[in-house]
This record gives structure tokens, C-alpha cells and sequence, in this order.
């Protein structure tokens, strides 16, 4: 019973949070009630015994992602007004798109079809480690999609720096190794001259 | 078997992982203008690869990894016509890229990677590697397509491409999902036996299946999922068009067996309509659409999405030959598509893309050896016997004809006499207008050799399809 009521709170908080995050006008309250409905699916994921994903999912995604996500949000002075422009004109179609999908999902899916009155959540004792579990899964059974999964990563790691590295002949950039390498010959000249004579 | 005695089947996958970041750092600490070492090392890479496949050839079809990673005569098959066509794309690319001064290490360095996702779809076998090695290859292409940062063009491609992938592969995992959420499992031959094992209609099973066929669609850029399609052929730099076409195009297929065959063969009664509908819609635009076209490369993207209709019509039969016919026509076609974009490669020079139709008018009197070489390759497209492109369409026909589908053989037939205008019209251009300037066609040595040899292996093949035919036979059959 209390189960149920955490529950139902916190899935409340979080449909409430993930609409605020689509209708409010401001980037970074849209980027912090981002940051509500990951903690709430974050405790949502506890009440399912998925502690290391729910620790996970506020260590990276709240702790890590949505700070960059924010600093993003506040460096790019984005203009919004032309970005809404064909919202209003388009609205009218987009809801009876989105009202139609939903009563055919309706439809069709409902929860009787996923037999989920049958499903019992599996209780484990108290010394269970779930970090364990994941860890001796991830390393064995799903060793070969884990791997694809860090190839992934690093192809997004090489197409960043390619995409956003320009090496411009316009750009001063300082080369620490010329600067060390420096010698005294570079940078000073010796002019002997003659020493004139002033004009009396 | 133990992980370890498995490891033997992946030694490809392995290889080009390794090679990919050996290169990567080849070329961070060897800066040259042309990235040449980069380039020929890629090639030397994609080389051991083909090499690699073929000594361990798989003749039978075994599961490994805990049924995420299959090795058959098919995934054998097309990873080394992966391969192959990068290292023909490669080739075009280099001298593209170095004409109009937009080389870089990484582009080839991603493209190995995205061949890698090609190699992991080829041969997946689970609904997750299916997703991770599309992942995979999306990612590298999307950001080859963004490589061209000055044009805007490009950014607007790259950025359609990849909202609409992105889009794409939400939907695909949706239906994975859901999938996954009744049957329990992620392996495909597991899903196959859930559903064959189900009594009577399951409409959640087809519910995901729409979702997993809408994200096909949207990958192949079968109609009416098809809007990317055009303005990122146009809008990417020409070496990265003919990336996008040729060999991802292989990985697709593959995509669809597992998926539909092997993940859903059972459920083929109810996933044969819909691919039809998607056929004949994208026969119908795309060959229609084409023909009011200016610029070449728009041009050849619609032309894909009526083959991308054509080619699924053999899926659709539901065959074991229906599916060496799709696979006997999208090799062909990669090979042909190849061509067309090597030839716009061809014709231009720096700052100065040969996209519109109006740049081969009178090319036979530029150059008659290369007027030649693209009157093949419509031809071929156009599906003219004696020509390859003839018996790709012959073959799928036969078969979806022998499973009693007269009206559809007579549709794509029909769609595909109109289709046949535009791609006459170019050899019109070539053949009897006034050329609109005289400038030498300005190419390496190699990348004309390379270009007519690509040529005259569609003459070459139109004569003795059978080899090729009977190699996916073969393949298919397992």
C-alpha cells in the first residue's frame, strides 16, 4: 500500500515535470524540470530494486549531463521567437495527429494484453547486490553489444572533435611547443648603427 | 563454447575496431595536407578485412555470444560486398575531397567505423545488436555529412539527417520495445519461436511490428518515410552522397532479413502488405517525382526510392528466392548508383559541382569514353537488357509473379517504363545536345580506371548474371 503511494507521487511529479519541460518558456527552468523528472523516474527505478540504475541516473544524467545541458542553454543566446512562429499555425494539426495516434495506441494496447496481472515483482533478501548482478551480466551475456556500445561512444567522441576543431589560418591560437623552443635569436635582434651626428 | 573459443568468429569486427583507432592515431600524429597516409591505410585496412572474412569463410550458420551475434553464408556475402564498395567509394571520395579541399583523416576514419555498424547489423542476431550496429553506422554518416562545415547546404542535410534518424530510431525502439515486453526475449530466433509458438492473432506482435517496419522505412527511405532522403543526397558533398547510397544500403537489407525473416518469419502474412503498400507508394513517387528533377543528385535519390520500392518487393514475396533476388538487386544497384555519383565526382572541379542535368549535355563530345560509361549506367538503371540492372528487375519479377502477384508485377513494370525517361534523358543530354562548355575533364589516373571499371563490370555482368545470382542463392539458403 505505501509502495503504491510512493509511487503514484512520484510518477505524478514526473508526467507533471516532463510537460513542464515542453511548455515553459524559459530554457533553464525547462532544463531543471528536466532535472525533477529524472529524479523522480530515478526513485521510481528504487521502488523496482534498480538501485544502481537509479544512483546511476542521478550521478550522469542530473549530476553530469544537465549541468553541461545548462551551461549550454545559458552560453548560446538563442532567439526563440522565430522557432515558435509556426507553432500556433501548425497546433491544429498537430493535436489531431497526437489525439488520433493515442486512441488507436489506446486501442489496441491495453494492459490486459501484457498479461501484467500475472507478473509479480520478484523480491530478493537483503544481502542481494544488484550492482553485482549487473556487472556479471554486462561482462558476460551482454559482452558483445557492451563493446558496440564503447565503439559508439568513441565514434561520437571523434565526429565532436572533428566537427568542432577548425584549424583556421585566422585563428591566433598559441603553439606551446614553438614557444618553448624559442631561441634568443628569434625574438631579439642586435642592430649595430652608426651613431649620427646631430644637426646643430 | 567459451567466450574465448567464440572470439574466432569476430576476428573481422575485432581487426577493423583495432585498425580504425591505430589509424585515428596514425593520423593525429602524422599532419600532412592530404592525409594520404590516413587514406591508404584505410584502404590497406578495409583489404585485410575482406581477406580476413574470406579465409574464415562461414558455411554454416552458427549463434554466438549468447545469440547476439550470428556468422552465415549471408553475413560472410555482404560483409565482404561492404567491404569492397567502400574501398571503390574511397577511392572516388579521395579525389573529391581533395579537389574541393575538404580532406581530413577522420572522414576515413569514420568511415570504417560506420562500416564496422554495417558489419555488426550484417550479422546480428539479437534485436539489440540490430539496434547498436545501426546506431553505429548512423552516427559515423551523419557526422560525414555535417564534415563540410562552410556549406550551408550540408549543415541543413546533416541536420534534417539527423533529427530524422534520430526520430527513426525512436520509433524502431519503440517497437523493440514493445517486442520485447511480450515475447521476453531479445533474440531473434527466440521471438521467431514465441511467435510461431502463439495461437491465433496476437495484435500487440503486430502492433511492434509496425513500429519496426516504420523504422526500416524510414532507414531506407521507402515512401511515405521518405522526406530526408532527397535533400541530403543534394545537400552533403558529393563523396558522402555516394557513401550514403552504396554500401549502408547493403547493411539495410540485412537489417530487414533479421528483422522481418529471422526475428519474424511466422508473422510474414501480416508483414507482406505492408511492404507491398510501401512498394508500390515508393515506385509510384519516386519514378514520377524523378522526372521533374534539374540537379542529378536529387535526381538519383528519387531514382533510389523507386529501386528501394522495387528491391522490397522481393522481400515481400516471402521466399527464400524472393530474398536472394532483393539481396542479387541491391548489391547491383550499389554498384550502379556508385557509378552515377562517381560520375558527377567526375565531371566537376574545384568550387564547381557537376549536379545539374545541364552539365552532361554534350559530354560524348567532351569526352566519348565516359559519355559512354554513364550511357551503361542508365541503361542499367533503367533496367534495359543486356544490361545488369535488367536481371536485378528479372529476378525480383520472377518471383514475386511465381507467387501469384500478376497485378503488383505489372505495376512495377509499368513504373518502371516511366522511370525509364529520366534515366534516357541523360544519355539524350550526353548524345545529341550542344555542350554548354568545353572544359577537359580534369581526374587522376586511377579514378578513371576505377570508374570504368565499375562500368564495364554492369556490361560485364549483364552477360553472366548467373555466378552472382547463384552466390546469393546460396547465401540466402545458408
Amino acid at each position: 500500500m505505501i509502495e503504491q503511494i510512493i509511487f503514484y507521487f512520484f510518477a505524478a511529479i514526473l508526467i507533471i515535470s516532463a510537460s513542464m519541460v515542453i511548455t515553459v518558456r524559459n530554457p533553464v527552468h525547462a532544463a531543471l524540470f528536466l532535472v525533477l523528472s529524472f529524479f523522480s523516474s530515478a526513485a521510481i527505478w528504487l521502488l523496482l530494486e534498480a538501485e544502481f540504475l537509479a544512483i546511476t541516473l542521478v550521478l550522469v544524467y542530473v549530476g553530469a549531463v544537465m549541468v553541461l545541458f545548462l551551461f549550454v542553454v545559458m552560453m548560446l543566446d538563442i532567439n526563440l521567437a522565430p522557432l515558435r512562429e509556426g507553432f500556433t499555425r501548425y497546433l491544429p494539426v498537430g493535436i489531431l495527429v497526437a489525439v488520433l495516434m493515442l486512441l488507436f495506441m489506446a486501442l489496441i494496447v491495453s494492459s490486459d494484453s501484457f498479461n501484467l496481472n500475472q507478473a509479480e515483482g520478484i523480491k530478493h533478501a537483503a544481502d542481494y547486490s544488484n550492482t553485482a548482478e549487473l556487472g556479471l551480466i554486462l561482462y558476460t551475456e551482454y559482452l558483445y553489444p557492451f563493446e558496440i556500445a564503447g565503439a559508439i561512444l568513441l565514434v561520437a567522441i571523434i565526429a565532436a572533435i572533428a566537427l568542432t576543431m577548425r584549424k583556421s589560418k585566422t585563428l591566433k591560437t598559441p603553439k606551446p611547443e614553438q614557444q618553448v623552443a624559442v631561441k634568443r635569436e628569434d625574438r631579439v635582434r642586435l642592430v649595430k648603427m652608426e651613431s649620427e651626428k646631430r644637426d646643430t | 563454447m567459451t567466450i574465448t573459443a567464440e572470439l574466432v568468429f569476430i576476428v573481422p569486427e575485432i581487426t577493423l575496431l583495432v585498425l580504425a583507432c591505430i589509424i585515428l592515431i596514425a593520423d593525429t600524429l602524422h599532419i600532412e595536407k592530404h592525409a594520404t597516409l590516413t587514406y591508404w591505410l584505410a584502404q590497406i585496412a578495409l583489404i585485410v578485412i575482406i581477406f580476413l572474412v574470406l579465409i574464415d569463410f562461414p558455411d554454416e550458420s552458427k549463434r554466438l555470444f549468447f545469440g547476439n551475434f550470428v556468422s552465415d553464408s549471408m553475413s560472410g556475402v555482404l560483409k565482404v560486398s561492404i567491404c569492397a564498395i567502400t574501398i571503390c567509394v574511397f577511392f572516388y571520395s579521395y579525389d573529391y575531397l581533395k579537389e574541393h579541399e575538404l580532406i581530413k583523416g577522420e572522414y576515413f576514419v569514420l568511415g570504417l567505423f560506420a562500416v564496422l555498424g554495417m558489419m555488426v547489423m550484417v550479422s546480428a542476431n539479437s534485436l539489440l545488436t540490430v539496434y547498436l550496429g545501426l546506431e553505429l553506422m548512423s552516427l559515423s554518416l551523419y557526422s560525414m555529412v555535417a564534415m563540410h562545415r562552410e556549406s550551408q547546404t550540408a549543415s541543413e542535410a546533416a541536420m534534417k539527417y539527423f533529427v530524422l534518424g534520430a526520430l527513426a530510431s525512436g520509433i524502431l525502439l519503440y517497437g523493440i520495445s514493445i517486442l520485447y515486453g511480450v515475447s521476453g526475449t531479445l533474440e531473434l530466433p527466440a521471438l521467431s519461436a514465441y511467435i510461431e509458438a502463439q495461437s491465433g492473432n496476437n495484435i500487440l506482435l503486430v502492433f511492434g511490428l509496425v513500429f519496426v517496419i516504420v523504422g526500416i522505412a524510414f532507414k531506407l527511405g521507402l515512401v511515405p518515410f521518405h522526406m530526408w532522403l532527397p535533400d541530403v543526397y543534394e545537400g552533403s558533398p558529393t563523396s558522402v552522397t555516394l557513401f550514403v547510397s552504396t554500401a549502408p544500403k547493403l547493411a539495410a537489407f540485412a537489417m530487414a532479413i533479421r528483422l522481418l525473416v529471422d526475428g519474424m518469419g511466422p508473422m510474414a502474412g501480416d508483414w507482406q502488405g505492408m511492404l507491398i503498400i510501401l512498394s508500390v507508394l515508393s515506385m509510384a513517387a519516386g519514378n514520377i517525382i524523378a522526372i521533374s528533377q534539374t540537379n542529378i543528385k536529387r535526381m538519383l535519390a528519387y531514382s533510389t526510392i523507386a529501386h528501394m520500392g522495387f528491391f522490397m518487393l522481393g522481400i515481400a514475396s516471402a521466399t527464400q528466392l524472393g530474398y536472394a533476388g532483393s539481396m542479387f538487386y541491391v548489391m547491383i544497384y550499389a554498384l550502379m548508383i556508385m557509378g552515377a555519383f562517381g560520375m558527377v565526382i567526375l565531371l566537376g572541379r574545384k568550387g564547381y559541382e557537376a549536379d545539374n542535368l545541364d552539365d552532361f549535355k554534350g559530354l560524348s563530345d567532351r569526352s566519348p569514353w565516359f559519355a559512354f560509361i554513364m550511357l551503361i549506367l542508365m541503361f542499367s538503371m533503367a533496367g534495359v537488357p543486356p544490361f545488369i540492372g535488367f536481371w536485378a528487375k528479372w529476378f525480383v519479377l520472377k518471383e514475386i509473379i511465381a507467387n501469384g502477384y500478376i497485378w503488383l508485377a505489372t505495376v512495377a513494370v509499368i513504373l518502371s517504363v516511366i522511370g525509364a525517361y529520366y534515366y534516357l534523358r541523360i544519355v539524350k543530354l550526353m548524345y545529341f545536345d550542344k555542350p554548354q562548355q568545353m572544359t577537359a575533364i580534369k581526374a587522376s589516373q586511377e579514378m578513371r580506371f576505377i570508374l570504368s571499371l565499375n562500368g564495364l563490370s554492369l556490361l560485364f555482368l549483364g552477360f553472366m548474371p548467373g555466378a552472382l545470382m547463384t552466390l546469393c542463392i546460396r547465401a540466402i539458403g545458408y
